[in-house]
C-alpha cells in the first residue's frame, strides 16, 4: 500500500509534465539533439609548450642584452648558443624558474631544453580539462540550453546538445566547437620577405622563419618568424566593433605582462610589419608607426558579423590548447524522437493490456493482485527515475516493455505455489503462508542474478544502453518489492475472506 | 484456468537424448552461419555513418543512388528504405573526424533537387570508437557469463553452474545463428538484448534449479531423473506463463515499437524463445548428463547442518557460560 502512495506521487508531476518536482529527462534519441566524442590531439599542446618557452627566451635574451644565437625549437626541444659566457649565471636562473624543464648541455655554452616526462604528462592532462572549460565556455556563450561538456577518460570529451532543433544550428555548433582560435601576433622578416615565393618551408625553417598564407588571398604569403612576440594566452577580452568602411573588425585588450611585452617590440619595431595570425593565417600585417601601448589592438580580414561575433567568443573563452577530432557523433531530428516516443508508448499501452487482461483470465481475482503490483510497478518505475533525475532512452523505454512481462512474474511464481498447495488440501491462509515461504528462495536467486547482468549492463554500457540497464534494474528490484511485501499485505488482508468463501475458481483460477 | 494440471510428471529425463541432439543440431547449424555467412556488424562496432533521410513524399531511391554513386566520397554508400517507403537510411563505410565538415550537411546538399526531405539522424563512429566498443561488449558478455558462474556456484554446486553456463551459451550462439540468418544489423541494441537474453533464460533456469534442490532436500528419492522430472514438471506451467506475458510484450515491441527497435526486439524475441525452451529441456538435461549426485549433495547439506548445530550448541553454551 504504501508503495502505490509512494509511487503515484512521485511519478504524478513525471505524467502531467509541469514545472513542480521532479521530472524524467527524456535523452538525447527521445527530444533529439547532437551527441558528440571528441578527442584532443594532446600532443599539439605539449608543442605549444615547447614553442612557449622558445618565446619566453627569446624575449628574457632581448630584454636583457644576453647574446644568443641559433635559437631553434622542434617538437620536443629547443636548442640554443649562449654567446656571452658571462651571462650564463643570470640565464640559467631564469630558465630554473620554469617548471618541469630538463636542461641539457651539448657543450658548455650550447643549450638543450627539454620538458621533464612528468611535465609532458601534466600537460597533456591540463590541455583536456582546459578543452573542457573552453568548449564549455563557448556553448554557454553561444546561448544553448542545457549543454553538457564532460570529460571521458585520458583524452575524450563528451558533448551533448539537447538543445539543437536544426542542421544549421548544429553545423554552428560544431563549428563554435572547433574552431583552435589560437592567436599569434608574429614579426615579419622583413630582411627576406621579398624572397618568401622562392622560399621551401625547410629554407625557411633553417632562418628561423615560417611561411604563411593570407586569410582571404592565398597566393598572398608572409614570411615571419616562427617564435610569436605574443599568443592569445595573453589576451582577456574581446569584442565586435566596425571600421571606417563598415567592415566587422575585433577588438582584442591584453592582460599587464602581454601588454608590456607587446609595448616594448612595438617600440623596437618602428617601421616594420607586425601579423596578426589567427589560427595559422595572416589576417593583416599593418606597418608598426610608433609604440603601442595600453595594449589593445585589432584584428580585421573582411570578416563577416557572424564571423566576427564567433571568433570574439573564441578568443573570449580562450584559445583550445590542442586540435580536437570527431570520434563519434549522434544527433537525432526532434520529430524522430517523437516518433520513437509515439511507438514505444504504442508498444507499452498494447503489452501492458495483453498481459492485464490474461493474467485476469488466468488467475481469476489472483490476476488482478498481480495486475496491482504491476501498475504500482510502472509508477514506481517512473517514481525512482524522477526521483534521481535520471534520464529515460529509447532502449530504456524498451526496458520498461520488457519489465511488464518480467514484473509479472514472481507473482507467477507464488500464486502457482499456492494454487500447488491448494491442490494439496491446505487451507488458504496457510497456502498463501506456505506459498510465499517457498517462492521467496526461488524469487531472490533468480532476480540477483538478473540485476548482476543489468549492472554489468550498466558499467559497460554507454548512453542510450546505461538507460536500458538502469530501467531493467529498477523494474527489478521494484517487481521484488511489490512481489513480496506489496500483494503478500494484500492476501494476508483478504485470507480470511477467501477461506470463508472458498472460492477456489473465483480467487485462484482453479477447480 | 489452467494449462497443466500441476499433478502431472512428464518424463523429460527419459528423452533429454533427443532434445540434446536437436539442441545440437540448431548449435552446430548456428556456428555454420556465423561461420561462412558471419554476422552483418552496424557502425557501431565497426565504425561508419548512417545518415536517415525521410522524405515528404515516397523516397527517390534510384535517383539518391544515382547521384551519390557520381561522387567520389558517397560511392560506396548503401541506400535501404527504412520502415516506410518515404523513409530511407544511407549508410557509408567512412566517417570524417574533422568537426567542421558533416556528412549530413554534404549529403542534404547533395540531394538538394530529390525532392523535401528532412534528415532525422546522423550517425557517425569511427574507427577508434568502434572497436573500443566492440572490446567492451565482448567484456561485458564474458564479464557476465563469469559472474554469474560464480553466483550460481556459492547459491548452489558447481554442476548447476555449468549447466547454467551451457544452456545459456547453446541460448546465445541461437540467438545470434538467427541474427546472422536473417542479417540483422548488429550494433550496441542487439549487444544488449543478447545480455537481456542472458539474464532471462538464467532467470528461468534458475526457477527450474531452485525446484531441484528443492526436490532433492525435501524428498527421498534416489533416482536423480526423477527428481528432475518432478521439479521441471512442477515449474513447467510458471515457466510457460511467464514466457508467454514476456512473449506477448516482445511480440508488441516487434510490430508497433517502431524501425529502430526492430532489431533488438527480433533478437528478444528469438531470446524468449529459445532460452524457455532451453531451461525446460536443456539446463536440466546437462544436470544429468554432467552426473550430479543426489548422494554427494545430501551429505554435503547434512554436513552443512550438523556444523551449524554444533556451532549453535557452542554458542549456547558459551552464552550459559559453561564453556
Amino acid at each position: 500500500m504504501l508503495s502505490i502512495i509512494f509511487g503515484i506521487v512521485f511519478a504524478l508531476p513525471s505524467f502531467m509534465q509541469t514545472n513542480q518536482g521532479k521530472k524524467i529527462n527524456l535523452g538525447l534519441d527521445l527530444q533529439g539533439g547532437l551527441h558528440m566524442l571528441l578527442g584532443v590531439n594532446t600532443q599539439e599542446a605539449v608543442v605549444s609548450k615547447i614553442k612557449t618557452i622558445a618565446s619566453s627566451v627569446k624575449y628574457f635574451t632581448d630584454d636583457e642584452d644576453i647574446v644568443i644565437d641559433e635559437l631553434k625549437f622542434t617538437k620536443e626541444k629547443v636548442n640554443f648558443v649562449l654567446l656571452d659566457a658571462d651571462e650564463k649565471i643570470k640565464l640559467d636562473e631564469m630558465l630554473g624558474k620554469i617548471k618541469g624543464l630538463e636542461i641539457n648541455f651539448n657543450t658548455e655554452l650550447e643549450y638543450e631544453l627539454n620538458l621533464s616526462l612528468e611535465e609532458i604528462e601534466i600537460t597533456k592532462d591540463l590541455a583536456v580539462s582546459q578543452a573542457v572549460e573552453t568548449i564549455r565556455n563557448r556553448l554557454d556563450q553561444f546561448g544553448l540550453s542545457e549543454p553538457t561538456v564532460v570529460r571521458q577518460g585520458a583524452v575524450d570529451i563528451v558533448v551533448e546538445l539537447p538543445g539543437i532543433k536544426t542542421q544549421a544550428e548544429e553545423k554552428a555548433a560544431r563549428e563554435l566547437i572547433s574552431k583552435p582560435s589560437k592567436l599569434e601576433l608574429m614579426s615579419v622578416d622583413e630582411d627576406r620577405m621579398d624572397q618568401v615565393f622562392n622560399m621551401t618551408a625547410a629554407q625557411a625553417s633553417a632562418y628561423g622563419n615560417v611561411i604563411l598564407e593570407h586569410s582571404i588571398d592565398p597566393t598572398q604569403k608572409f614570411l615571419v618568424r616562427e617564435i610569436p612576440i605574443l599568443t592569445g594566452s595573453q589576451v582577456i577580452d574581446a569584442s565586435v566593433a566596425f571600421d571606417h568602411g563598415n567592415q566587422a573588425i575585433i577588438n582584442f585588450t591584453l592582460n599587464a605582462s602581454g601588454s608590456r611585452i607587446f609595448g616594448d617590440y612595438t617600440a623596437k619595431s618602428v617601421g616594420q610589419r607586425l601579423a596578426v595570425v589567427l589560427d595559422g593565417k595572416v589576417y593583416s600585417a599593418p606597418v608598426i608607426r610608433e609604440r603601442i601601448g595600453g595594449g589593445s589592438g585589432q584584428i580585421s580580414g573582411g570578416f563577416t558579423l557572424s564571423e566576427a561575433g564567433s571568433v570574439a567568443i573564441a578568443l573570449r573563452s580562450g584559445a583550445l590548447p590542442a586540435s580536437v577530432n570527431l570520434l563519434e557523433k549522434r544527433s537525432v531530428g526532434p520529430s524522430l524522437g517523437a516518433d520513437s516516443i509515439k511507438a514505444s508508448m504504442m508498444a507499452l499501452i498494447f503489452g501492458f493490456l495483453l498481459v492485464f487482461v490474461f493474467m485476469i483470465v488466468y488467475y481469476g481475482y489472483a490476476g488482478i493482485i498481480a495486475n496491482l503490483a504491476l501498475v504500482t510497478n510502472i509508477f514506481i518505475i517512473v517514481a525512482v527515475m524522477a526521483m534521481f533525475g535520471a534520464t529515460l532512452t529509447l532502449p530504456g523505454m524498451a526496458g520498461i516493455v520488457l519489465t511488464i512481462g518480467m514484473a509479472v512474474d514472481a507473482n507467477v511464481i507464488i500464486t502457482e505455489r499456492i494454487r500447488e498447495l491448494l491442490k494439496q488440501g491446505l487451507s488458504i491462509p496457510k497456502a498463501i503462508e506456505d506459498g510465499y515461504s517457498n517462492a521467496m528462495r526461488a524469487i531472490l536467486d533468480a532476480n540477483i542474478t538478473t540485476l548482476l547482468v543489468a549492472v554489468i549492463l550498466y558499467a559497460y554500457g554507454t548512453g542510450p544502453i546505461k538507460g536500458f540497464a538502469v530501467t531493467i534494474s529498477i523494474g527489478i528490484l521494484a517487481s521484488m518489492l511489490t512481489a513480496i511485501l506489496g500483494t503478500h499485505g494484500i492476501y494476508e488482508a483478504l485470507g480470511q475472506k477467501m477461506q470463508k468463501d472458498k472460492n477456489l475458481r473465483k480467487w485462484f483460477g482453479i477447480k | 484456468m489452467e494449462i497443466f494440471k500441476s499433478e502431472k510428471t512428464f518424463d523429460f529425463m527419459g528423452k533429454r537424448l533427443p532434445f540434446l541432439g536437436f539442441s545440437a543440431l540448431l548449435v552446430i547449424a548456428s556456428l555454420l552461419l556465423l561461420l561462412t555467412k558471419g554476422l552483418n556488424y552496424g557502425v557501431d562496432f565497426v565504425g561508419g555513418t548512417i545518415v536517415q533521410v525521410k522524405y515528404e513524399q515516397t523516397a527517390p531511391i534510384k535517383n539518391i543512388r544515382d547521384i551519390l554513386n557520381q561522387t567520389e566520397n558517397f560511392n560506396n554508400s548503401t541506400i535501404t528504405e527504412f520502415g516506410s517507403p518515404d523513409e530511407v537510411v544511407i549508410k557509408l563505410t567512412n566517417s570524417s573526424s574533422n568537426l567542421a565538415n558533416d556528412v549530413g550537411d554534404e549529403i542534404s546538399k547533395l540531394l538538394v533537387n530529390t525532392g523535401k526531405f528532412e534528415i532525422r539522424r546522423v550517425d557517425m563512429v569511427g574507427p577508434k570508437v568502434g572497436s573500443e566498443l566492440r572490446e567492451k561488449g565482448l567484456m561485458a558478455l564474458s564479464l557476465s557469463l563469469l559472474v554469474i558462474m560464480a553466483y550460481v556456484s556459492f547459491r548452489f554446486e558447481w554442476r548447476f553452474a555449468l549447466s547454467s553456463i551451457f544452456a545459456l551459451v547453446h541460448d546465445i550462439t541461437i540467438a545470434l545463428g538467427m541474427i546472422s540468418l536473417f542479417q540483422v544489423e548488429v550494433n550496441l541494441d542487439i549487444l544488449a538484448a543478447i545480455l537481456t537474453i542472458l539474464g532471462y533464460s538464467l532467470n528461468d533456469t534458475i526457477i527450474v534449479f531452485d525446484r531441484i534442490r528443492e526436490g532433492v532436500s525435501t524428498t527421498k528419492e534416489t533416482v536423480l531423473e526423477k527428481v528432475v522430472n518432478f521439479s521441471v514438471s512442477k515449474t513447467l506451467s510458471r515457466t510457460t506463463l511467464t514466457s508467454l506475458t514476456t512473449f506477448f510484450v516482445v511480440l508488441t515491441l516487434f510490430l508497433y515499437g517502431g524501425e529502430i527497435i526492430h532489431g533488438f526486439a527480433f533478437t528478444m524475441l528469438v531470446g524468449v524463445v529459445v532460452g524457455t525452451y532451453s531451461s525446460i529441456f536443456v539446463a536440466a538435461s546437462f544436470l544429468v548428463q554432467l552426473k550430479f549426485s543426489l548422494k554427494d549433495f545430501r551429505s554435503k547439506e547434512a554436513d552443512k547442518l550438523k556444523r551449524k548445530k554444533e556451532k549453535d550448541k557452542l554458542r549456547a553454551q558459551f552464552e550459559q557460560g559453561t564453556v
